[in-house]
């Protein structure tokens, strides 16, 4: 198929995924080879020289477009509620080989839907049994929340809780929980595994007039939405989502980057203290969602680890709900905070109630950069054709710091950059004002600490800084955290994100992502880096100013900045 | 003569249905690269209609067994597994396990769960590994990449049967045969490896006196023939079953195909999952739409993950063309 591929030859394939192992189980990448038998899956064989492969006779035709029909079969059509209507193999399969798409009654009614909190879901009634969604949660992220159960046409997908014919076994097994990081869904070839929408709670927030209805958008998304519209991946379109957020109906619209320098400089200053005052290391970063959930049901005993820093959504929602409301005089209740996420999980963790601030939680709705994409198709605005708008102030400023958040070791590289500040200029805090002597020391201060990018599963090192020596690891994707685990003690500060490469490579990115694709993400990600004017979280003045506001308000301090985690059962 | 030449000389051939030369796989095995190698016997008989696997191993258990120990010396082995059929297991395991002690020799008992499936030999070598029991994707072959990826020897019972027979010089060319169906003297048999079925029938005193047609090879998987064709040899698993016409009309034998290979499909590709299913929705209409139903069947033994999907078609196939001509088409 590759070989295909590469000379313009384009194959049709469901259950083949460059992320995951082969399986050749749909068997609709079928060629026909001069010499054998049958027909082989292009997906499966090997290539060898002097191969002679036919991909459109009689025979080709005739079982690929069966196993489509047969296929089809499956899935119950719930086009019109279905955000991928407009992104559909299924349909873009049958259209380019004409296939009779009713061919067969479909099967698969009775079939249950699970949800997994309020994050993501697998629809039975729409699954094709490719078993990416296994082999994604299993082979990729070493959860193995997911099984087959059953065989032949009563096989489905189940979560391993749902009782089996083992319950004895299952006892003994260790407990296995999902951890939301939707990459079942970003694998899923038909959107059976996909997140549980909540755009039309949006688009009813957005018709509320009595309510200031606030858009803020990750660090990752503007490097992926492009391919939603037919662009490269990696096209960096910040001012396009900042307009089409504005013609879908919102008010205002921040960027999530000023949160993210918020995160850096609390994570930063937390960092230094622990290091200095020999408190509990290494530290963990925090601001993926997942990987909070993996500590607080897996490892529970680790919790003291995770840095108390809130994630950039919620810091910066917290902002818009105090600061930027004390500004516009407007009441927070009457403020509905609305995410546009790569993430699936932090729908979940939008709904941790620990984050209420007066009682108010900081993110009303988040949303996926699929939902999002599906709304400004839904409402026929022309993504590509939008003019750039630049995101609102005063929560709109951000360094180069914050952009790379969406990359595996960003968040580290972003915390280092401003500890380095801190610990040349001799401070606690970001906030004080540095003293002409420590000035000059500034000078020789890294910008890039290149060691933590790229995308290898595990990067490792050591950093030293003002006579101080961190031993680092960036963990890129959940499935590599095993080793590090086993060595904690080797370690000062571990940054995890529990997505292969990133948030740029999170379950709510577009479809497909693969790994190619979130190289060019990850480098448009550096390439907004390289050429911000400020490149340093402390040099944003604005969350400065924001953070200094919070110095003067007493305890909405503590609960705009920090959080706490909680064992989970 | 080493033993290789010894099997070469004999001419044997692989007795589990798919008739490859052991010579070619014992090379295979021998020749791949791994620090580890394993032998499994093959004793899972699965497929209805054939007993000839447990016959052996009730009556010549030495001479299996024996068979594997040349296979696990040959080959330098690690270990040996007997992947064993849970009924045989009842009956038999009390004198295996005597026979197997202080041996390389393991007793693997098929799940019950297995299914038909579990016969397939890389679905068997999952099954020992204890993952999900379904036919692994193909290449790599066993020979290379078998248990936990290392190069692994299959064979069947019969196989390692003849093995210490050529080992001894004692091969003579006999295999064994299990006739079943409508006939009086139903058993297993052995006998020269080259008697038409016919021979077969007569000499067993089975040729029936009524109209009938034969499966041969398996009663789910094999080869429908009526009475006419009975002057060649089998291949396959040696197995014959005799069918009366009167007792079993054409929907009724379709029908139990079909059914059997339903409820035996692993689940894992879409034309065997999805087409044996349809092809019964298509099966019990009242008119028949042939032209799918036959599209059902190409699509099976064209685009099957394994072997098994692709014998599916082979008995219905065979019946349309050979017992039931006039009503087909």
């Amino acid at each position: 198929m590759q070989a295909a591929h590469e000379n313009g030859i384009e194959l049709p394939s469901l259950c083949f995924h460059p992320d995951l192992p082969v399986k050749a189980n749909c068997r609709v990448c079928v060629v026909e080879i001069t010499g054998r038998k049958g027909l082989a899956t292009s997906c499966s064989t090997q290539v060898e020289y002097g191969m002679e492969v036919k991909t459109d006779t009689e025979k080709v035709k005739r079982a690929r477009n069966l196993n489509i029909e047969l296929i089809f079969a499956e899935h119950i059509e719930r086009c019109p509620t279905c955000v991928w209507r407009v992104n559909c193999k299924l349909l873009e399969l049958a259209d380019k080989y004409k296939i009779e798409i009713t061919k067969f009654r479909d099967r698969k009614g009775g079939r249950k839907v699970y949800k997994f909190a309020n994050a993501v879901e697998i629809d039975g009634t729409q699954c094709i049994d490719c078993r990416n969604c296994v082999d994604a949660c299993g082979s990729l992220q070493e959860i193995n929340y997911l099984r087959l159960k059953g065989k032949g046409i009563n096989q489905e997908i189940v979560p391993v809780d749902e009782k089996s014919g083992f319950s004895f076994i299952q006892k003994k097994a260790d407990k296995i929980d999902c951890i939301y990081c939707g990459q079942c869904a970003l694998h899923c070839p038909v959107g059976a595994a996909q997140e549980q929408t909540h755009w039309h709670l949006v688009e009813k927030a957005l018709y509320d007039k009595s309510k200031a209805v606030v858009a803020q958008f990750a660090p990752s998304i503007r490097v992926s939405i492009g391919e939603e519209f037919g662009l490269e991946p990696g096209k960096i379109m910040s001012g396009q989502v900042v307009a089409a957020l504005k013609k879908l109906g919102f008010n205002y619209v921040f960027d999530v980057n000023f949160g993210a320098d918020i995160t850096t400089m609390v994570e930063a200053e937390e960092l230094l203290e622990k290091v200095k005052s020999g408190g509990t290391l290494p530290m963990f970063t925090s601001c993926c969602p997942a990987w909070v959930k993996y500590i607080e049901f897996y490892r529970p005993d680790l919790i003291p680890n995770l840095t108390a820093a809130r994630s950039p959504q919620i810091h910066s929602a917290g902002l818009i709900k105090t600061y930027w409301a004390e500004k516009m005089k407007i009441n927070a209740k009457k403020i509905i905070v609305v995410s546009i996420m790569p993430c699936t999980a932090k729908k979940f963790e939008a709904g941790r109630t620990e984050l209420k601030i007066n009682g108010n939680l900081p993110v009303d709705y988040v949303i996926t950069t699929r939902e999002l994409a599906w709304l400004i198709k839904k409402n026929k605005i022309d993504f590509l054709k939008l003019k750039s708008i630049a995101a609102d102030n005063p929560l709109g400023a951000s360094s180069g710091a914050a952009a790379i958040y969406g990359a595996t070791g960003g968040v580290m590289e972003s915390a280092l950059r401003t500890a380095e500040y801190l610990l040349t200029t001799a401070q606690d805090s970001v906030c004080a004002s540095v003293k002409g002597k420590n000035k000059l020391k500034l000078c020789n201060s890294r910008i890039e600490f290149k060691d933590v990018r790229g995308q290898s599963g595990i990067k490792e090192s050591l950093v030293e800084m003002a006579g101080k020596k961190l031993r680092i690891a960036a963990v890129n994707g959940i499935g590599n955290i095993a080793p590090i685990l086993k060595k904690l003690k080797d370690y000062d500060y571990i940054e995890v994100m529990a997505c292969p490469d990133g948030c740029i490579g999170g379950g709510g990115q577009p479809i497909p992502t693969t790994a190619a694709i979130r190289k060019k993400r990850l480098e448009a990600l550096y390439k907004i880096d390289a050429k911000s004017k400020i490149r340093r979280a402390h040099e944003n003045e604005e969350a400065i100013g924001a953070l200094k506001w919070l110095e003067s308000k007493g305890k909405l301090k503590n609960q705009v900045l920090y959080t706490k985690y909680k064992k989970r059962k | 003569m080493d033993i290789l030449s010894k099997i070469k000389k004999a001419n044997l051939v692989g007795r589990g249905g798919a008739g490859f030369p052991v010579a070619k796989k014992w090379s295979a095995v021998k020749n791949a690269v791994g620090i580890k190698k394993f032998v499994i016997c093959n004793a899972s008989e699965g497929e209805p209609g054939v007993a000839k696997d447990g016959y052996i191993l009730e009556h010549y258990p030495e001479k299996v067994i024996d068979g594997m120990k040349i296979a696990i010396d040959f080959l330098s082995a690690e270990k040996a597994y007997l992947f064993l059929n849970n009924n045989y297991y009842k009956k038999l395991n009390k004198n295996l396990v005597k026979l197997l002690k202080n041996s390389k020799i393991e007793i693997f008992v098929k799940p019950i769960n297995a299914g038909y499936i579990g016969g397939e030999e890389s679905a068997m070598l999952n099954a020992i590994e204890g993952v999900r029991i379904e036919p692994r994707l193909k290449p790599p072959f066993p020979t290379t990449s078998g248990l936990w990826g290392c190069p692994t020897l299959i064979n069947n019972v019969e196989t390692f049967y003849n093995v210490s027979l050529a080992a001894a010089g004692q091969f003579k060319n006999n295999r064994f045969y299990t006739i079943t169906g409508d006939c009086p003297n139903e058993g297993v048999y052995e006998l020269p490896d080259n008697l038409t079925i016919e021979k077969l029938l007569k000499q067993t005193k089975n040729y029936p006196k009524f109209s009938f047609f034969v499966q041969i090879g398996g009663n789910a998987s094999g080869e429908a023939l009526n009475s006419s064709q009975l002057k060649r040899q089998i291949n396959g698993a040696g197995s014959i079953a005799v069918y009366s016409l009167a007792k079993n009309s054409f929907k009724k034998v379709i029908k139990n195909w079909l059914n059997f290979f339903a409820n035996e499909s692993c689940g894992q590709c879409t034309p065997c999952r999805e087409g044996i299913y349809r092809l019964n929705e298509v099966f019990s209409k009242e008119k028949i739409d042939w032209e799918l139903l036959d599209s059902l069947l190409d699509n099976l033994s064209d685009t099957s993950l394994c072997a098994l999907g692709g014998s599916v078609p082979v008995p219905i196939k065979s019946f349309m063309k050979n017992v039931y001509p006039h009503t087909y088409k």
